[in-house]
């Protein structure tokens, strides 16, 4: 087990609403990017000498550019709903990690400088100069929140903090205080098409592996195609999905699939990322160019559909987004919505029966499943809204005979972050990745203690990566975390005549 | 004199209620919405989203997921100032329409329960460290303001009874720029003061979240965004830029 320098929480019975303790994580942030990594995605290098016109023109520039801001800024009425519903907040107790306190280090500074009240009463109304630690506190706090979104199904105006957290960060950009970890990742993408630096070469290395590996243990032939013309599917995945544990076996699932449907897919790599950071620094003209290169490596592999593997803010993205980014989609066959989500793909096949299952290959397993956050409540999948629940779940329940659900109040809408997401899955955090992922730890737990689960299904990259390392700080099996496409690749089963 | 002041008062907080909030909305409206953003699940449809918005409005569906006493306190309040506010129409019906008539005894029990979800609200409001914390004094002065308000209101049905036939004559008349006398009596002054103080911290507070809430991205929009495609103010022009730039390099 991994030594913390920092007290892990207990796990309770019931999670606990902590007390309010100021500046329990004042002592947490990111690396700040390089400047040549600020630079190569055309922000300032460094810290800017007029940061705070800088700052303001940007927060002006936002507040005219997206409509949600001025309404979030402008309709809060302290209401308080959504103080104990961040799981960091759960965490940590950091009154500033609530979501409406977040939103106020923003606020303030909205108040102050834009509204009537807070240029003539600034007192009465909390408005705030932004000051250096003004801006500290910026940088800290919109590093400790995973635009998870879970306070905005809370709030009784749908105000969404992970819009105030993507202009915060957009700000702390434009004057040259970018995240490492962020923007370092999108540069990858930029220069390579992965958030790893996967080059071409080093991918197909591993596909093959990947090939002699499954051969080995099914004896059968599956294929992992690389940048073939004229495939009907091009399938974009997390890199993680490539050699990362537990997603690789995710990525052996989704072969598996495509193998036994008789459908002719490929990666391209090209566009060997379906993660796109663009979202969580909240900037626009980074998230569009990064999706880019997927319609480019659509368009010229020729191909009919486009199916993303198991991403979740990804799977936002190209939901939500793409179509507005990158569309229209009009060179896609038309039988298929565009994206599809591999969800999608695999719960169609089954639902036809052109799959053959044996739910037994995953008897000694009892399983949950953790709806990621992105997903939930930035997504959908199939034709209803809330197919981003049910199809998942039909889809382990249709490959193994025990699965149980954890505690209402945290899953499906109201699913806790795994702790790393919206781009804060880096060391420099891990005390509050550690901390954020309590809320969901103690609900798992739950099913441990009382049905004996086994294991935790997710369709998220940044899920699987964070439970693998935060488990086992709780004293879990860091294998308890899994793929869905592994539960099915396991359950498929092959005729070795074949 | 008297008259006089609250005349010109009622007037100014009625032209700054209403100008300024429409200033408000027509700035909101101008400004795009670039990404489908609603919370998901959403409804697919516009009928689906009007529905939301109705339960979000009537019944306060999120706010009820989220904190039950808040919920509770809150909506009494609402409801109980929405009846006090339909009441508050035969000063301005003439005649009265019967509706109004018909929920006239409500009226009283309306403010009490007003002034009880107030209440509700402001010792959560001092009791709860969490809520205490992110209230600023603006926030405390809100319930006290309206809690004056409804007071006062209650105060004159039960105690201090004002002349409700000149007041009805004093509303008239300034619809009509017919000024007849206000009566004088403290607690009517009082009422009347308070309610044009808030008229006119309106659209210049929190208060906005009244038009607020239809105006937000993630309860009002539907969730097609595969099926249509959102394009919306700038976010079109850059959209169309990139792609049409990069569309003869593949397929010539």
């Amino acid at each position: 087990m991994v030594k913390q320098k920092f007290p892990v929480p207990v796990i309770t019975e019931h999670l606990q609403v902590p007390r309010v303790q100021p500046d329990a994580m004042a002592e947490t942030k990111p690396f700040v990017a390089k400047a040549e990594f600020q630079e190569a995605l055309g922000f300032p290098g460094e810290l800017v000498d007029n940061w705070q016109s800088v700052a303001l023109d940007k927060m002006s520039e936002l507040l005219g550019k997206y409509r949600a801001l001025p309404v979030f800024l402008d309709a809060c009425v302290k209401c308080g709903a959504c103080t104990d519903k961040c799981h960091y907040y759960l965490g940590t107790g950091d009154p500033k990690n609530m979501p409406v306190a977040r939103q106020d280090l923003m606020r303030n500074v909205y108040r102050r400088y834009f509204t009537f009240a807070g240029r003539y009463f600034p007192k009465l109304v909390g408005a705030q100069d932004l000051t250096e630690s003004v801006l500290e506190d910026w940088y800290r706090y919109y590093h400790q929140c995973s635009e998870c979104r879970r306070c905005s199904v809370y709030c009784p105006f749908g105000i969404d903090t992970a819009e105030i957290t993507m202009a915060g960060r957009e700000i702390l950009a434009s004057v040259g205080l970018g995240q490492k970890y962020a923007n370092e990742i999108i540069g990858k993408v930029h220069k390579i098409g992965n958030n790893l630096g996967l080059p071409e070469p080093a991918l197909a290395d591993t596909l093959t592996g990947l090939e002699e590996e499954v051969e080995e243990d099914i004896g059968i032939q599956v294929r992992f195609p690389l940048d073939e013309a004229g495939a009907d599917v091009l399938l974009v995945t997390p890199s993680a999905d490539f050699f990362a544990e537990p997603h690789v076996d995710g990525l052996i699932g989704y072969a598996k699939v495509f193998h036994q449907a008789g459908i002719r897919w490929t990666l391209s790599s090209y566009a060997s990322e379906a993660a796109n950071f663009g979202i969580f620094i909240g900037n626009y003209d980074q998230m569009q160019k990064v999706a880019e290169r997927i319609r480019q490596a659509a368009l010229d592999l020729g191909v009919r559909r486009i199916v993303i593997g198991e991403c979740g803010h990804a799977w936002r993205v190209a939901y939500s987004y793409w179509n507005t980014l990158i569309g229209p989609f009009d060179f896609l066959d038309t039988n298929y919505p565009a994206p599809q989500h591999v969800c999608e793909l695999t719960y169609d096949l089954i639902q036809r029966g052109a799959l053959t299952l044996d739910p037994s290959a995953n008897d000694e397993k009892i399983v949950t499943f953790h709806d990621s956050c992105n997903v939930s409540r930035g997504s959908r999948m199939g034709s209803m809204p809330g197919g981003q629940f049910t199809l998942p779940r039909e889809i382990i329940q249709s490959v193994c005979n025990q699965f149980v659900d954890m505690a209402p109040e945290t899953t499906h809408e109201q699913t806790f972050c795994c702790g790393g997401g919206g781009g804060l899955l880096t060391d420099d955090l891990l005390e509050l990745r550690v901390k954020g992922a309590l809320p969901r730890v103690t609900a798992l737990k739950q099913v441990v203690d009382n049905h004996g689960v086994t294991h935790m299904a997710a369709i998220c990259a940044i899920c699987k990566s964070q439970f693998s390392k935060v488990l086992p700080t709780y004293g879990f099996d860091m294998d308890m975390i899994v793929s869905v496409h592994q539960l099915v690749g396991d359950a498929l089963v092959f005729n070795s005549a074949h | 004199m008297l008259t006089a002041i609250f005349a010109i008062g009622l007037y100014l907080a009625v032209l700054v209620l209403v100008v300024g909030t429409a200033f408000r909305l027509v700035h909101y409206v101008r400004i795009p919405v670039p990404l489908v953003i609603p919370t998901t699940p959403a409804p697919i449809t516009r009928t689906g989203v009007v529905a939301r918005l109705f339960r979000e409005v009537v019944f306060f569906e999120s706010l009820f997921k989220g904190s039950k006493w808040t919920w509770l306190f809150g909506w009494i309040f609402h409801f109980a100032m929405l009846i006090a506010l339909l009441e508050h129409l035969r000063y301005i019906s003439e005649p009265v329409w019967w509706w109004i008539v018909a929920i006239q005894w409500i009226g009283l029990y309306a403010g009490i329960a007003m002034c009880l979800g107030l209440v509700g609200l402001a010792v959560r409001r001092i009791v709860v460290d969490r809520i205490r914390y992110i209230s600023a004094p603006s926030d405390h002065l809100m319930l006290l303001l309206l809690v004056g308000i409804a007071a006062s209101g209650v105060g004159m049905k039960v105690l201090w009874h004002t002349d409700i036939v000149a007041l009805k004559a004093f509303v008239i008349g300034l619809i009509r720029f017919d000024w007849q006398p206000l009566p004088a009596d403290p607690v009517l002054l009082i009422h009347l003061s308070l309610v044009i103080v808030l008229m006119l911290i309106f659209p210049f507070s929190k208060l906005l979240h009244a038009p607020g809430v239809f105006f937000s991205p993630t309860r009002n929009m539907v969730d097609t965004p595969r099926e249509r495609r959102h394009v919306s103010g700038w976010g079109e022009r850059t959209s169309r830029r990139k792609v049409m730039s990069q569309e003869p390099k593949s397929r010539g």
